[in-house]
């Protein structure tokens, strides 16, 4: 049945849009197509202005509704070091691009409504013009070179691995992440601040990584659920996968790094905003009182209008961005920036996973590991 | 269009071709194909005409256009309504739609990421590349620069044969059990070497690959052709400075297909050794499916390597000949020259030349060292400024026209807007600094919709518009592409304007449902205000199709030869022509293609020699 009114439906419009070209076409011919052409032309010319003015209200209306969820403004500018470089290139990138988009969108609509054909007007022959045409190469030359400049200062600064005199654990921590369908596996160097060494040949049930437990490296390694770093210091993620490429992604921190089977990449960077202070500036007021981003003050749950607001929820999330397979959009882990001393207790609390699990001291699984099974259920929709 | 009533008409012609010098080339292939052109086959399926052809690529792209399209709007009613139930779609898509007991269709995850891959491959390669290129390269290089055919009809036959296998290929893999290839249409391994990864890369990979072998064999074929004709048979006083813009930008797109499509048929092949013959040119330490493989040493980036040395001239094959297009149809309906003639082949030929050299910026984020970026983020940006030389130089075509708002100039007028601001975002892109943050994320699904997806398709809507009386002798109704017009532009803006924002946002690319992450999952609204935009726009272009298809049959006709008072050599040829294009000789060109409103005279075509006195633009 509803596939009978869809075909109806189908033919009906069709005839439609039939009748109404061969209309036009009549009407055309009574009138004179001389005439109806005219008419027509000018149509489309004012459409020309009418559009240009729709759509550059529309571009910049859209980009003033949305800049409170986007990153880069307002509550949103980076909570990394690097990151906030990378906001300037950005935003000199938007100062730049935005001035000739609304100038070339203008002078292309307005000169195609302005030169529209009109009776008694000509058009000029005009081949070229070597001076103009030289200017307008050098300028975006000039623009481009300054972008280039100021984009390869910013990305190399980004982009700087440890220097080789810094020492692990005391000018920065490093971390592993390590992809595999469909999670993210953590792992902490534990007291000795070195990650132990892995071979993929060792994966197990019970050896998630593969790590290799003749090495003393690795007795002290933890895996927790979630990422957890302290505030201002230097972080290095060595970035691996198990099986196909993920990516490493931490949108607020201007982290993405891909995870490559069989070639560990790595991304240094310091978070500058601890999560408690994130959801802090998300929920501001301003002098009256009123929320300063007042879309971060409605419910959390918008079916539960009782539910704690947006801004008290919010957490640092780490995401894959690299297709991976059908959970790839399900990788999700929570990263949490505190301070150091808050730092300090969590890594006190924390059971390596030689002793938890494969000295089996202690009966419980590893809460990575749970997590990770929880993941794979919910991709399944088990 | 070939008519029947012609034949002998077409006979007298060929009879005086062959004592003609100058069509040497021709006689030999052009009796063959009139021999048989009262044969249906022969004249309407292995036909070696160009003209049948251009044809033949057309109406196949059309097909494969709606296919890809349909299949962007099943996914795009799962990002947009992911609560509505989709078991309406069952009868269609049969077992990728699951129901629950509650009798709650949804998509499943697996087919989504299928829908998504067969998207892009459909759309870059089968429409954007070969519906394209092919069509209006056949259609207009013998007829713009005076030649009765290619260079060789027989190779520009198999191009679309292959083309169709490939395609035949492609659509078969849609029905196999385990759903098409699902890993994206960059095809990266490990995902696209191991069945264990996902269902798709198994039998789907195989058929994929093959299919893109076919095609880049049809895209062999059909590119040293189109530059052996444009070389070698351009028709006496056709100088290279002669050449409208069209020819320019098709020639240099061969050349570009030429040289980058062997190297993704040589990382096919070394994917095909992975899977098939252990080998590991690509895998390396892998443990999936409860097992170590034994792939040792391989690289997966090695294949994004060699993938972007095709895939990045691949975008410039797609928009080179929309620009061509454009700068014609521009420049016919302004009246006017198109400005800086001379500036806008040197940047179709720098455009061409940098293209090969800019691969590695979509791989910024892929681990390749980073010193090797700061190269490619150079020269990326280089790429601004000719592109920024030609938008210049379309706005000042306008400036001082006369310009007729046919549906061609339109959507040539909506291409630069569409350029513009599609092209502007890549200059985000292009920057590694801003890539480490955009990359792979909405805003750069946004970008390249925009700059060569949609641009893509204005460029080639302008151009069916304003070449389909030469291919079918008919005019398309004006009244329903000027609705198809506006629809489209504002339809094409609402889908993708908003994906910025999103982009912004760090919401990555490729995820079946957003509701797992807090910062992805908050455009619920702007999610759905797409989805509705996209099934808008497909709307319009059901016009589009009822428009093209009635036209043939019912259109307006073309009475004039040369309706729109253009100067470039197709209007020269009979409206019915036949294999074989001009009766009598070939015309001999005088002059350039665009003497519009010289000295006082709305246009002088370039078959007009020059008169006493006059001055030659160069």
């Amino acid at each position: 049945m509803t596939a009978l009114v869809i075909i109806l439906t189908v033919v009906l419009a069709i005839v439609v849009i039939v009748q109404i070209g061969r209309l036009s076409e009549l009407a055309a011919k009574i009138r004179g197509e001389k005439e109806s052409e005219a008419e027509g032309n000018k149509r489309s010319a004012y459409g020309m202005i009418i559009f240009m003015v729709l759509f550059l209200i529309f571009a910049i209306g859209s980009s003033m509704y949305y800049k409170n969820s986007i990153l880069w403004y307002g509550p949103h500018v980076s909570a990394s070091e690097h990151g906030s470089l990378l906001d300037d290139t950005f935003n000199l990138t938007l100062f730049f691009t935005g001035i000739v988009f609304v100038i070339t969108q203008i002078l292309l609509f307005w000169y195609a409504y302005k030169y529209r054909k009109q009776e008694g007007k000509k058009a000029l022959f005009i081949s070229h013009d070597n001076k103009l045409e030289v200017i307008w190469t050098a300028i975006p030359a000039v623009v481009m070179t300054f972008l280039v400049v100021s984009g390869l200062d910013t990305w190399n600064t980004a982009m700087a691995d440890i220097a080789p005199t810094e020492i692990a654990g005391k000018d920065y921590v490093e971390i592993e992440a390590t992809g595999m369908q469909f999670a993210w596996m953590l792992r902490y160097p534990g007291a000795d601040n070195l990650l132990g060494t892995r071979n993929y040949q060792l994966i197990d049930g019970t050896n998630p990584l593969g790590q290799d437990w003749t090495d003393e490296k690795n007795l002290d390694d933890f895996m927790p659920s979630k990422i957890v770093l302290p505030v201002g210091k230097k972080v290095r993620v060595r970035i691996t996968s198990r099986d196909v490429l993920h990516n490493f992604d931490l949108p607020h921190f201007r982290v993405k790094m891909d995870a490559v089977p069989g070639m560990p990449t790595y991304f240094v960077f310091t978070p500058t905003v601890t999560t408690e202070q994130y959801r802090k500036n998300l929920g501001a007021l301003d002098k009256n009182g009123e929320p300063l981003y007042p879309e971060w003050h409605t419910p959390y749950d918008p079916e539960d209008l009782t539910s704690a607001p947006r801004w008290k929820k919010f957490d640092y999330e780490l995401a894959c961005a690299e297709l991976c397979g059908k959970g790839h959009y399900s990788m999700r882990r929570v990263v949490e920036i505190v301070t150091e001393e808050e730092y300090n207790r969590w890594l006190a609390e924390q059971i390596p996973y030689y002793t938890s699990t494969i000295k089996k001291e202690e009966p419980a699984v590893t809460e990575a590991t749970s997590v990770e099974t929880d993941t794979t259920a919910a991709v399944t929709g088990k | 269009m070939a008519n029947q009533d012609n034949s002998h008409l077409e006979e007298a012609v060929l009879e005086r071709q062959a004592h003609h010098g100058h069509d040497e080339h021709h006689d030999h292939d052009d009796h063959h194909g009139d021999k048989y052109q009262s044969n249906f086959i022969t004249h309407y399926i292995f036909s070696q005409d160009h003209k049948i052809i251009a044809r033949q690529f057309l109406i196949t792209g059309m097909f494969w256009a709606v296919i890809g399209a349909l299949m962007s709007l099943v996914f795009r009613l799962q990002l947009g309504f992911p609560e509505e139930s989709l078991a309406w779609l069952q009868p269609v898509l049969g077992k990728w739609i699951v129901v629950s007991e509650a009798g709650i269709g949804k998509l499943d995850p697996e087919f989504y990421y299928a829908l998504v891959t067969m998207h892009g491959t459909i759309l870059v390669f089968f429409v954007l590349t070969a519906g394209l290129s092919g069509t209006f390269s056949n259609l207009l290089i013998p007829l713009q620069i005076g030649a009765r055919d290619m260079a060789s009809p027989l190779l520009n036959m198999l191009s679309y044969w292959f083309f169709f296998v490939a395609g035949a290929i492609m659509f078969a893999s849609l029905f196999l059990s385990t759903g098409p290839f699902s890993g994206g249409w960059t095809a990266y391994p490990p995902l696209s070497a191991l069945p264990q990864a996902s269902s798709g890369s198994g039998a789907g990979m195989t058929l994929w690959l093959m299919s893109m072998v076919f095609f880049i064999v049809s895209v062999l074929l059909g590119g040293i052709n189109y530059i052996t004709t444009v070389l070698n048979m351009r028709t006496k006083g056709m100088s290279m400075w002669r050449m409208p813009l069209t020819i320019w930008a098709f020639f240099v797109t061969a050349i570009l297909g030429l040289l980058s499509f062997p190297v993704l048929a040589s990382a096919a092949f070394l994917l095909m050794f992975d899977r098939n013959l252990g080998t590991s040119f690509f895998l390396s330490e892998i443990f999936i499916g409860g097992e170590a493989l034994e792939f040792a040493g391989g690289s997966p980036i090695l294949y994004q390597h060699l993938f972007w040395f095709l895939g990045h001239p691949e975008v410039y094959i797609i928009i080179l000949p929309a620009m061509g297009i454009v700068s014609e149809v521009m420049s016919v309906h302004a009246r006017k020259p198109v400005f800086g003639y001379k500036a806008m082949v040197f940047s179709i030929m720098a455009i061409g030349f940098l293209s090969f050299i800019v691969w590695a910026h979509h791989m910024f984020m892929s681990g390749v060292n980073p010193f090797i970026s700061n190269i490619f983020v150079i020269f990326t940006l280089i790429i601004a400024v000719p592109s920024a030389v030609k938008v210049f130089n379309w706005i000042a075509t306008l400036y001082g026209g006369s310009v007729r708002f046919y549906t061609s100039m339109l959507f040539a007028i909506g291409f630069v807007s569409m350029f513009i601001s599609g092209g502007l975002t890549g200059i985000f892109l292009g920057n590694s600094a801003i890539d480490i943050q955009m990359h792979d994320t909405y805003f750069v699904v946004a970008h390249f919709h925009i700059v060569m997806g949609v641009a893509a398709f204005f460029g080639m809507f302008a151009g069916i518009y304003h070449w389909f009386p030469r291919m079918f002798g008919r005019f398309m109704n004006e009244t329903l592409g000027k609705i198809h017009f506006w629809g489209t532009l504002v339809g094409a803006y609402a889908v993708f304007w908003p994906m910025h924002y999103l982009g912004l946002a760090g919401v990555p690319r490729r995820y079946y449902s957003f509701a797992s992450f807090d910062f992805a999952g908050q455009f619920g609204m702007m999610n759905k205000f797409i989805t509705i935009a996209a099934i808008l726009t497909f709307a319009f272009q059901l016009l589009f199709i009822v428009n093209f298809f009635y036209s043939i049959y019912k259109g307006r006709k073309q009475t004039e030869m040369n309706p729109y008072g253009a100067t470039t050599l197709e209007w020269t040829v009979p409206i019915d022509a036949g294999h074989g294009n001009w009766e009598g000789d070939i015309p001999e060109v005088h002059r350039w293609a665009y003497d519009y409103g010289k000295d006082g005279e709305e246009f002088i075509s370039q078959v007009t020699p020059m008169r006493e006195n006059e001055t030659p633009v160069h």
